[in-house]
C-alpha cells in the first residue's frame, strides 16, 4: 500500500445502543438493566468524554417472536428513542442524539415535529435514522394495520422525508418577534402551510417551530438493498452501514454509494459512512483471541444458539445440546417466516441449512459453533494500538468515515474504548481532541441542509 | 377515626400550568425576556425548576399539533415534560397528549419512557384535538361521540400497553439462558371501531405502574385524575362532586390567577393585557387579587376538592408571587405538601400503584 487516498481523514464515532438482543451480555453480572434511565445517562455521558458525534437509539415497534412465541433468550424492553433522546439532551452539552423511527408507522407532521423540539432542545444535535419498516406483523400495533410492500416503502419514505423537510424549513429565520413590543408574536406570512395531496399524503400541515442552530436533524439512512442505496444517494447524510468487519466489502460499499452520489448530482465526499461494529480490546496481544472468543460465547450462548438455528429449522430445539451436532434431517417447510423481527425473514431455509450442515462437517463445529461462526458479525479485535491502528487504515484509505460502536456490555462497555483507544488514535492524529463545534452537523463536518444551500 | 375528607386534606395537590407564557394571549407582551427565548432550553428548564423550587406537586404542558392562539411556536408536550425529566427530581410532569388521531401505541410508549427517565413522576392529560385531521391526514372525526369514542379507546389500549408486561417479566435466568418470562407478557389484543392494537408494549411496565392519566371534565372515565371547574368556586366544588360521583379518584380545580405584584395590582395588570382571557380550552373559574386572597380561596376549595391546578396569566409575573407567597402559606398551613425526592407522582396524589390487570393469582 502505498498512496494514501484520503491522509488527513479521521475517525468519527457514534455508539448504538442496543438494548434488545444478544450483541449484548447479559449474562455478565456487571451488566446493568437494559431500561432504567441510569444506563442510558452513563452510556450517553461516556460517549460525550470520549468526544464522539452521536449517541444512537434503534427502534423495533414490536417484540420479537420465534413460531408465535416471545423470543425469550435476549433481554428486551427499550423506550421510545426520541422521548429518550429530550431527556439526555437535558443532561449532556454536545453530543449528537440520533433515533431511528421508521416512515411507515408515522405521519409526518408528528414526527417532523418531535424531532424539531430534539434539535431544538438540544440546540443542534438531533439526527433522524430513517427507516422503512413495511411488515405487517409490526402494523397490527399502528392505526393503518397492515404493511407496504418494499417498493411502495421507499416511495412512502421519499414523500415522508420532503414532507419533513418542507415542514424544517416553513418558517422563516426571522418569524418569532424580536421585540415584546412587535405588533404580533409571528410575523405575518413568515410561516408556510405544507399542503400534499398525493397517493400517501393528503395533508395540511401548519408547522409550530422554527429551524434549530443546524437548520434541522441530520438524516441517517441504514437500508443495503439497492434502493436503499439510491435513496440514501438522494436524501441523507450519514450511511449507518453494515459493512463493520471486513475492509474490502466496506470499502467497495463506500465507492459504490460515492459512485451513487455523484450520479445523483452530490458531490462524492457529501455523506458519511459509519458501519456498525464491535469493539473488543486486550491488554497485551497473547490476550486477544481469548477474549475475543470469550465475547463471542457469551453473545452466543447454548440456548441462544439453539434458538438461532431454531430460527433455520422453523421449529423449537432447545431440547437438542448446543455442543451437539446440528440436527440431522431437513427443515420442513422452506421460506422462513415463523420468525418476526429477525433478520432471516424471507430467506430459504433448506438451502441455509444445506450450507451449514457443510460448514460443520468440513470444519468438525457444533450447533453452537456453526451459531457463531454464521450469525456473529465480529468487528475488530486487538490491542488498543493495533485497533487504532486498523481504525485509521479504514478512514484514510476510503472504507468508512468512522464507526458506530455497539458496545458489548452495557452500560459499562465504552469504558476501554473511551479510555485505551481513543488516547491511541489521537496519537496518530486521527482523532480529535475536543469538540470543535456545538451542532451534530458540525461534529459531522456535514454541509448545511440540502434543502437551502 | 381519620375522616375522609382529613386524609383528602393531607394530599391536596398543587399543579401548575406552564404553557407558552401563560394563560393571556398576550402574557408574551408582559414576558421577562424577548419571544424568541420562549423555544430555547434554557428558559425551559428555569421556568420548571422554579416550579419545582417552590413546591408545586405537578406541572402541564399544554399542546397541539397545530398552532393554536397567537403564540404560534411550540415544542411538543412529550418534549418538553421529557427535557426535565432528569434534572428535576420532585415535580410530576404531566404532558397534554391528543388522543383523536395520534398512534395510541406511540403515546403509550412515549409516556411510559417519561416515567422511567422521571423515576415515576409521569402522567398525562389526555384531550381532544379534533380539528387537526387534516394535520394528521385522517378522516376527520366530528361527532362529540366519536371523539369520546376515540379518546376512550387510545387510554384503553395504552392502560393495556402499559400492564403488558408484568414487573417481574425480566427473569435474568443465566443457567438456563432465559432472559424473559413468557407467562409475564401479554398481548392486548385490543380491537376499537377506528384502530386495533395486538401488543405487548416495547417498553416494560413503568415505575409507576400506569401513568396518571388526567382528563377534563366530570364525566370522563378510564382517568385517575379529572380536572373541573365553574364560574364561581361554588361552581366548582358542586363539578367536583358530579365527578366524584362518576368516578374519578382525585378531583382537581382548574383556576386562572392574576395576582398582586410588587409594583402592580391584578387589576392594572389585566388591564394593561385586555380583557379577553380565552384560549382554546378556557377554564371558566378567575382569580385576580392578592396572594393571601388567593390562600383564602385555596383553602376553601382544600374543604371539597384533592387538589386545583393553576393558569397563571403571566408566568414570568406570577409564578415568582406563587413561589414567594403563596406556596408558602399553603405548606405552612399544612394544606399542601412540599414532594419529596423520591417520590412518585401517583403517591403525591394519594393514589396507589396499581395491580397489574394480567397478573393471575399467583398461588403460592
Ligand atoms: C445497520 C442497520 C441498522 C438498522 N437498524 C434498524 C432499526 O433500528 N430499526 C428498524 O426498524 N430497522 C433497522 N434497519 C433496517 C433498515 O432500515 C431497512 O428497513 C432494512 O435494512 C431493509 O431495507 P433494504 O432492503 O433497503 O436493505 C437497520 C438496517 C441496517 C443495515
Amino acid at each position: 500500500m502505498t498512496e494514501v487516498p484520503f491522509p488527513d481523514a479521521r475517525v468519527h464515532f457514534g455508539v448504538f445502543f442496543q438494548g434488545v438482543n444478544h450483541s449484548t451480555v447479559w449474562s455478565d453480572p456487571s451488566s446493568g438493566s437494559q431500561i432504567d434511565f441510569e444506563t442510558f445517562r452513563r452510556v450517553a455521558t461516556t460517549a460525550e468524554r470520549g468526544l464522539f458525534d452521536a449517541f444512537f437509539l434503534g427502534e423495533g415497534l414490536r417484540l420479537r417472536e420465534q413460531d408465535g412465541q416471545l423470543l425469550d433468550t435476549d433481554i428486551a424492553g427499550r423506550p421510545d428513542a426520541i422521548a429518550q433522546l429530550v431527556a439526555l439532551a437535558g443532561l449532556t452539552d454536545r453530543i449528537g442524539l440520533v433515533a431511528t423511527q421508521n416512515t411507515t408507522y408515522n405521519e409526518p407532521a408528528d414526527l417532523a415535529r418531535r424531532l424539531s423540539g430534539l434539535d431544538l432542545l438540544s440546540e443542534g444535535r438531533a439526527g433522524w435514522n430513517v427507516v422503512t419498516t413495511d411488515n405487517a406483523w409490526t402494523g397490527e400495533n399502528f392505526r393503518r394495520g397492515g404493511f407496504l410492500d418494499h417498493a411502495h416503502r421507499y416511495e412512502r419514505a421519499t414523500e415522508f422525508l420532503t414532507t419533513a423537510r418542507e415542514i424544517w424549513d416553513s418558517w422563516s429565520d426571522r418569524a418569532i418577534a424580536p421585540s415584546r413590543r412587535s405588533s404580533s408574536w409571528l410575523t405575518p406570512g413568515a410561516v408556510r402551510t405544507i399542503e400534499r395531496d398525493t397517493d400517501h399524503f393528503q395533508v395540511a400541515i401548519t408547522p409550530t417551530l422554527p429551524r434549530s442552530p443546524q437548520g434541522h436533524p441530520v438524516i441517517f439512512q441504514a437500508g443495503v438493498s439497492s434502493q436503499g442505496r439510491d435513496f440514501a444517494a438522494a436524501h441523507a447524510e450519514v450511511i449507518f452501514s453494515p459493512f463493520g468487519t471486513n475492509f474490502e466489502p466496506a470499502r467497495e460499499f463506500a465507492d459504490d454509494i460515492r459512485t451513487r452520489l455523484v450520479a445523483a448530482g452530490r458531490p462524492a465526499d457529501d455523506i458519511r459512512i459509519l458501519p456498525g461494529t464491535q469493539i473488543v480490546l486486550a491488554e497485551r496481544e497473547s490476550e486477544v483471541e481469548e477474549k475475543k472468543r470469550w465475547v463471542l460465547e457469551q453473545q452466543i450462548t447454548g440456548a441462544t444458539a439453539l434458538s438461532l438455528v431454531g430460527q433455520v429449522w422453523g421449529r423449537d430445539l432447545s431440547h437438542l445440546d448446543p455442543d451437539g451436532p446440528l440436527p440431522a434431517e431437513d427443515p420442513e417447510q422452506s421460506v422462513i417466516s415463523g420468525t418476526r423481527g429477525a433478520q432471516r425473514d424471507g430467506q430459504d431455509r433448506v438451502a441455509i441449512a444445506g450450507q451449514w450442515r457443510e460448514l460443520a462437517e468440513s470444519r468438525g463445529l457444533s450447533l453452537r459453533q456453526v451459531a457463531i461462526e454464521t450469525t456473529a458479525r465480529f468487528g475488530f479485535a486487538g490491542t488498543p494500538g493495533q485497533v487504532a491502528d486498523e481504525l485509521t487504515r479504514w478512514v484514510r484509505h476510503g472504507a468508512s468515515d468512522g464507526f458506530n460502536i455497539t458496545p458489548y456490555l452495557v452500560p459499562t462497555g465504552l469504558d476501554d474504548i473511551v479510555d485505551w483507544l481513543i488516547p491511541e488514535l489521537q496519537e496518530r492524529g486521527s482523532y480529535p481532541t475536543e469538540y470543535t463545534g456545538t451542532t451534530l452537523r458540525e461534529h459531522l463536518r456535514l454541509r448545511p441542509p440540502l434543502t437551502r444551500r | 377515626m381519620a375522616s375522609e375528607s382529613a386524609v383528602r386534606k393531607s394530599l391536596f395537590a398543587v399543579g401548575i400550568e406552564l404553557d407558552g407564557e401563560g394563560y393571556h394571549p398576550r402574557a408574551w407582551r408582559r414576558a421577562g425576556h424577548e419571544p424568541t427565548l420562549l423555544l430555547s432550553p434554557r428558559r425551559l428548564r428555569a421556568q420548571v425548576a422554579a416550579a419545582e423550587n417552590a413546591g408545586f406537586t405537578f406541572a402541564t404542558f399544554d399542546d397541539s399539533i397545530a398552532p393554536a392562539g397567537e403564540i404560534a411556536g411550540r415544542i411538543d408536550a412529550i418534549g418538553r415534560a421529557s427535557f426535565v425529566a432528569a434534572t428535576t427530581s420532585t415535580i410530576g410532569l404531566v404532558p397534554v397528549v391528543a388522543t383523536t388521531y395520534g398512534e395510541p401505541f406511540h403515546i403509550s410508549t412515549q409516556l411510559a419512557t417519561l416515567d422511567y427517565a422521571s423515576r415515576g413522576r409521569a402522567g398525562w392529560l389526555a384531550a381532544d384535538d379534533p380539528d387537526t385531521a387534516r394535520t394528521w391526514g385522517a378522516a376527520p372525526r366530528v361527532t362529540e361521540d366519536d371523539i369520546r369514542h376515540e379518546r376512550g379507546d387510545a387510554i384503553e389500549v395504552a392502560r393495556r400497553l402499559w400492564d403488558s408486561w408484568e414487573d417481574d417479566a425480566v427473569v435474568r435466568d443465566y443457567a438456563a439462558g432465559k432472559f424473559l418470562n413468557r407467562d409475564r407478557l401479554h398481548h392486548i389484543d385490543f380491537i376499537g371501531e377506528t384502530f386495533s392494537v395486538k401488543g405487548p408494549s416495547i417498553v416494560p411496565r413503568p415505575p409507576q405502574g400506569q401513568v396518571v392519566v388526567f382528563g377534563y371534565g366530570t364525566e370522563q372515565s378510564g382517568i385517575d385524575v379529572a380536572l373541573v371547574s365553574g364560574a364561581q368556586p361554588s361552581d366548582a366544588v358542586a363539578a367536583v362532586q358530579r365527578a366524584r360521583e362518576s368516578g374519578a379518584a382525585r378531583v382537581l380545580v382548574d383556576l386562572t390567577v392574576a395576582l398582586d405584584t410588587p409594583t402592580e395590582t391584578a387589576a392594572e395588570r389585566l388591564a394593561d393585557l385586555g380583557s379577553d382571557v380565552t384560549t382554546n380550552r378556557p377554564v371558566p373559574l378567575h382569580f385576580s387579587g392578592s396572594a393571601a386572597d388567593l390562600v383564602v380561596l385555596l383553602t376553601e376549595l382544600s374543604a371539597h376538592a384533592d387538589g386545583v391546578r393553576l393558569h397563571p396569566v403571566v408566568l414570568d409575573e406570577d409564578l415568582p408571587v406563587l413561589a414567594r407567597y403563596v406556596l408558602p402559606a399553603l405548606l405552612r398551613a399544612g394544606i399542601a405538601h412540599r414532594p419529596v425526592p423520591g417520590s412518585t407522582l401517583r403517591a403525591n396524589l394519594g393514589l396507589s400503584r396499581p395491580a397489574n390487570r394480567y397478573a393471575k393469582e399467583l398461588t403460592r
